[in-house]
C-alpha cells in the first residue's frame, strides 16, 4: 500500500487551497458535523433554489482528508438537484465504506473518486464522510451531524 | 519522579530488557515497529504473560471461601500480588490496596464512595485544567448529584498549574482535591508534595491520578501524603482490565462500600447484611483474578530493574527526543513544563496530527493523535489536536531518529 494511494495530489491540492471555503449568508440551509474521535469540526452551508443546490460551502477544522473531501464536496454538488445529491451522497458511502453496491460508474463520480484509497484505511473513513453526513443534515435539516 | 543521571555501573542493560517484549519484534507497514504509544498503553513482557500463562494453565479457579486446591493456589496467587503490589507503591498495608478495573473506576469509587455522601449544595471539588476525562467526569456526576460545585485551577503556556491559584481556589467550601500526579497529554509532572502540603493545611483530602506516574517513576504514597492514589495496569506492562485504588485506611473505613454483590460481604440476611473488611468491601464480584496475578508479575519486573533507572533512562530519551524534534522546522510542542515525564506532544505546521499518525505509521511508527481524552487541555492551547509520542523502557534514540525522519517526510507529502 503505497500513501501516495491515500494522499493522492487531487487531496493534496484541495487541503492545501479548499474551494468554497465561506459562509453562505440567510436564507440557507446548513448544520454542523463533529467528529469525536478526532475533533474535526466542520459547517456545511446550502443554498437550494427550486430543488437544485444553487450554493455549497463549508468552514471548519480537520485534517487533510476532512478538509479535501468537503472541498471536493462542494465542487460536486454545486448545481445538483436535491435528489441527486442524495445519490452522490449514496454513491460515496459505498466508495468510502466499501460496499460497492452503490458506487456505480467510478469515472462518473470524477474528482471525488480520487478519495477511494481511503477505504483501505478503516481508521480514516470517518474523516472522509464526515462532511457528505454533515451535507445530508443541513439538506434534510436534521441537524447537527456525527460520525458515532 | 525525580531522576538523576544513571551511573554506568549501576545501568540496566536496557537493550536486552527490549527482548523481553515479543510484540516489539514485529514489522509494521514492512518497517521495524517503533512503538511510541505507551502513554496509552504500553506493551508486556515475556515474564508477565508468561505469569498469566500459568495462571490460566495450572491454578485457576474463583477466589476465597474455596476449599479445594485450586482455589487455595488462586487465592494465594492472587493476594500475593497483592501484597507486592501494596509494596510497590509503598502502602502502609494490603487493606488499603483495592482492586478496580483500572484508574477510571478507581477514581469513581472515590466520587461515589467517598465524595457523594459527604458533599453538600454550594461545597467544591478542585480539580487541574490538564486532567484526563476521567478525572473530570466523574466529579461533574457527582457534583450534579450533590449540588456541589466543581473548581478548576489554571495551567500556565508551559502546561504547569498556577500555584498561585490552586492555592486561592483552595477554599473553605474545598472539600476534595483531585489531580493528576503526571499529565497524560502534556507530560507534566504536578508539583503534587506541595499540592498535598497546601490542601492538608486546610483540611482537604488529595486524590492523585496516578496513571502516567507509576509506569515512570518511584512512587511512595506515605512520602507523598496523598489521601486517594489511582493507578492501572496496563500503562505499567500488565493487562488491560486491572488497576488499584489506594486510600489511607481510616478514610476507607468511613466509607460505605460502592458496590455490592459477593465477595463485598461478610454476612447476608434479607433484613440485613454485614460487609466484609477491607479490601474486599470495595470489591464486589468475581473479581479480575489473572490481571492481578499479571499486576503482580509486572510489579516483580518493575521492581527488579528499579524504578530510579527506569524514570532516569526515560529522561534521556525525553531529553534525545526534545532536541531532535524540535531542530523540525515548523515544530511546535505542546507542553514545555519544567519537569516533565517521557512524553512529547506536538504541532506540524501544515500537518494535520491525524495525518501524521496515518503516516508515520507507514514507517512503523506508533504514535497517538488527537485530544487524548483531555479537551480542555487543548482547548486551552487552541488547537482541536496533538499527535504524542510517548515512551517506555524499551525505547531507543533510533526510534526517536525514525519519527523525525518521518516527520519530515509527512512535510513533504504536504509541501
Amino acid at each position: 500500500m503505497d500513501l501516495k494511494d491515500l494522499y493522492r495530489d487531487v487531496i493534496v491540492d484541495h487541503n492545501r487551497s479548499p474551494r468554497n471555503f465561506r459562509q453562505i449568508e440567510p436564507p440557507r440551509h446548513d448544520a454542523e458535523g463533529f467528529n469525536p474521535l478526532c475533533g474535526d469540526k466542520l459547517h456545511v452551508y446550502l443554498r437550494l433554489k427550486e430543488g437544485v443546490i444553487e450554493d455549497i460551502s463549508f468552514e471548519g477544522s480537520g485534517c487533510a482528508i476532512s478538509v479535501a473531501s468537503a472541498s471536493l464536496m462542494t465542487e460536486a454538488l454545486k448545481g445538483k438537484s436535491e435528489a441527486e445529491a442524495l445519490t452522490v451522497f449514496e454513491r460515496m458511502h459505498g466508495l468510502l465504506a466499501g460496499s460497492d453496491d452503490n458506487i456505480g460508474d467510478l469515472t462518473e463520480l470524477g474528482k471525488l473518486a480520487a478519495l477511494g484509497g481511503v477505504r483501505e484505511y478503516p481508521t480514516r473513513v470517518k474523516c472522509a464522510s464526515l462532511c457528505w453526513h454533515t451535507m445530508k443534515s443541513a439538506l434534510t435539516g436534521t441537524g447537527t451531524a456525527t460520525t458515532e | 519522579m525525580s531522576a538523576s543521571p544513571l551511573p554506568q555501573s549501576t545501568r540496566p542493560d536496557f537493550a536486552a530488557l527490549r527482548e523481553d517484549f515479543p510484540i516489539l519484534h514485529q514489522q509494521v507497514h514492512g518497517k521495524p515497529l517503533a512503538y511510541l504509544d505507551n502513554a496509552a498503553s504500553s506493551q508486556r513482557p515475556r515474564q508477565v504473560i508468561d505469569a498469566v500463562t500459568y495462571y490460566e494453565e495450572h491454578d485457576h479457579a474463583n477466589i476465597h471461601r474455596g476449599v479445594h486446591t485450586l482455589s487455595q493456589r488462586a487465592t494465594d496467587a492472587f493476594e500475593g500480588a497483592r501484597k507486592r503490589i501494596a509494596g510497590f507503591i509503598n502502602a502502609a498495608s494490603e487493606r488499603e490496596t483495592i482492586f478496580t478495573r483500572g484508574t477510571t473506576e478507581a477514581i469513581n469509587l472515590v466520587a461515589q464512595a467517598y465524595a457523594r455522601p459527604r458533599l453538600q449544595p454550594g461545597d467544591q471539588v478542585l480539580i487541574t485544567w490538564m486532567e484526563h476525562h476521567s478525572n473530570i467526569v466523574p466529579w461533574q456526576m457527582v457534583c450534579e448529584q450533590t449540588g456541589a460545585e466543581l473548581v478548576v485551577a489554571p495551567i500556565d503556556e508551559r502546561g504547569q498549574l498556577r500555584m498561585d491559584e490552586f492555592e486561592r481556589l483552595l477554599g473553605p467550601r474545598t472539600r476534595l482535591v483531585a489531580a493528576a500526579h503526571v499529565s497524560n497529554a502534556l507530560g507534566t509532572i504536578n508539583p503534587v508534595a506541595e499540592m498535598i502540603t497546601l490542601a492538608h493545611d486546610r483540611g482537604v483530602p488529595v486524590l492523585l491520578d496516578g496513571a502516567q506516574a507509576v509506569p515512570h517513576g518511584s512512587v511512595d504514597v506515605q512520602a507523598l501524603g496523598c489521601d486517594f492514589y489511582a493507578f492501572s495496569g496496563h500503562k505499567m506492562y500488565a493487562p488491560t482490565g486491572i488497576g488499584v485504588l489506594y486510600g489511607r485506611e481510616a478514610l476507607l473505613e468511613e466509607m460505605p462500600p460502592w458496590q455490592g454483590g459477593g465477595d463485598m460481604i461478610r454476612m447476608v440476611r434479607f433484613d440485613r447484611t454485614e460487609y466484609n473488611d477491607l479490601p474486599w468491601k470495595f470489591e464486589a464480584g468475581t473479581p479480575n483474578i489473572s490481571g492481578v496475578v499479571g499486576l503482580g508479575a509486572a510489579v516483580d519486573y518493575l521492581g527488579a530493574i528499579g524504578m530510579d533507572a527506569i524514570a532516569a533512562r526515560e529522561q534521556e530519551l525525553l531529553a534525545y527526543a526534545t532536541e531532535r524534534l524540535l531542530q523540525m522546522p515548523g515544530l511546535r510542542p505542546i507542553g514545555t513544563a519544567e519537569h516533565k515525564a517521557s512524553l512529547f506532544s506536538f504541532v506540524l505546521d501544515g500537518v494535520h496530527p491525524h495525518d501524521i499518525g496515518t503516516i508515520v505509521d507507514h514507517d512503523g511508527i506508533a504514535v497517538r493523535t488527537g485530544h487524548h481524552c483531555a479537551m480542555p487541555v487543548l482547548d486551552f492551547f487552541g488547537i482541536p489536536a496533538t499527535a504524542r509520542a510517548s515512551f517506555a523502557l524499551y525505547n531507543t534514540e533510533e526510534e526517536i531518529d525514525r519519527l523525525a525522519e518521518s516527520l519530515l517526510r509527512a512535510r513533504e507529502v504536504f509541501a
